[in-house]
């Protein structure tokens, strides 16, 4: 039983030091800040998802796998919070995401019929 | 295991201070930061588990919070210019 544990654990550090890896590479090589958002977000669900988990199956049922639990649920909670606000951050100064068809026009001018005052 | 762990965290770390040098615009640089935020948990976790301490998770969830005010406030510095910006205030003056 501990042999299977440590085999299905040591399989999810290396998956999660493989993804954690994955996501700083695309962190440099992506063209725009848009796309490199996107491979940041792969070192912040996948990577840390797998290394966690990886981590509470090495140290069974204690509190070091609350904390790790927690660790998780606050990745879970502040990564797309960080994503949004940077995205809002860009859009706001102006930078142009690098699109094949840029719809947002589109749904801007949909929503300019709209007399709530939403911003689109 | 974890030995490997860290070297990937550590060598990844170094990609995304590469980036945050490199970055063009602030954006990158912020991105760049809160990755390095994000590595530097995962490193303190798995260097508690690599030398059987793993007291140091208590270090990473406090890290993981300041990590997400750090970088709001951040945002909220360059998009503003203040960090004590009220839009009441100023829709009223």
């Amino acid at each position: 039983m501990t042999v299977v544990l440590d085999v299905l654990s040591w399989a999810c550090i290396l998956l999660g030091s493989f993804f954690t890896f994955v996501g700083a590479f695309g962190l440099v090589r992506m063209p725009d800040v848009f796309t490199r958002m996107h491979a940041a977000s792969v070192t912040d669900t996948l990577g840390v998802g797998f290394l966690i988990l990886g981590m509470g199956l090495q140290a069974g049922l204690s509190l070091v796998t609350l904390k790790l639990v927690f660790l998780l649920a606050l990745f879970f909670f502040t990564g797309p919070v960080v994503t949004h606000a940077l995205a809002q951050a860009c859009l706001h100064e102006k930078i142009r995401p690098m699109l094949t068809e840029d719809r947002r026009g589109r749904d801007r001018a949909a929503a300019a019929g709209r007399t709530d005052g939403r911003q689109p | 295991m974890f030995t490997a762990a860290a070297a990937a965290i550590l060598v990844a770390l170094a990609l995304a201070i590469t980036r945050a040098i490199k970055g063009p615009t602030v954006f990158d640089r912020v991105l760049a930061g809160n990755t390095v935020g994000t590595l530097a948990i995962m490193l303190l976790a798995v260097f508690g588990f690599l030398t059987g301490r793993p007291e140091f998770l208590d270090i990473g969830l406090t890290y993981g919070l300041l990590n997400l005010i750090g970088t709001l406030a951040v945002l909220k510095f360059f998009r503003y210019g203040d960090l004590a910006h009220d839009t009441d205030m100023e829709r009223r003056s």
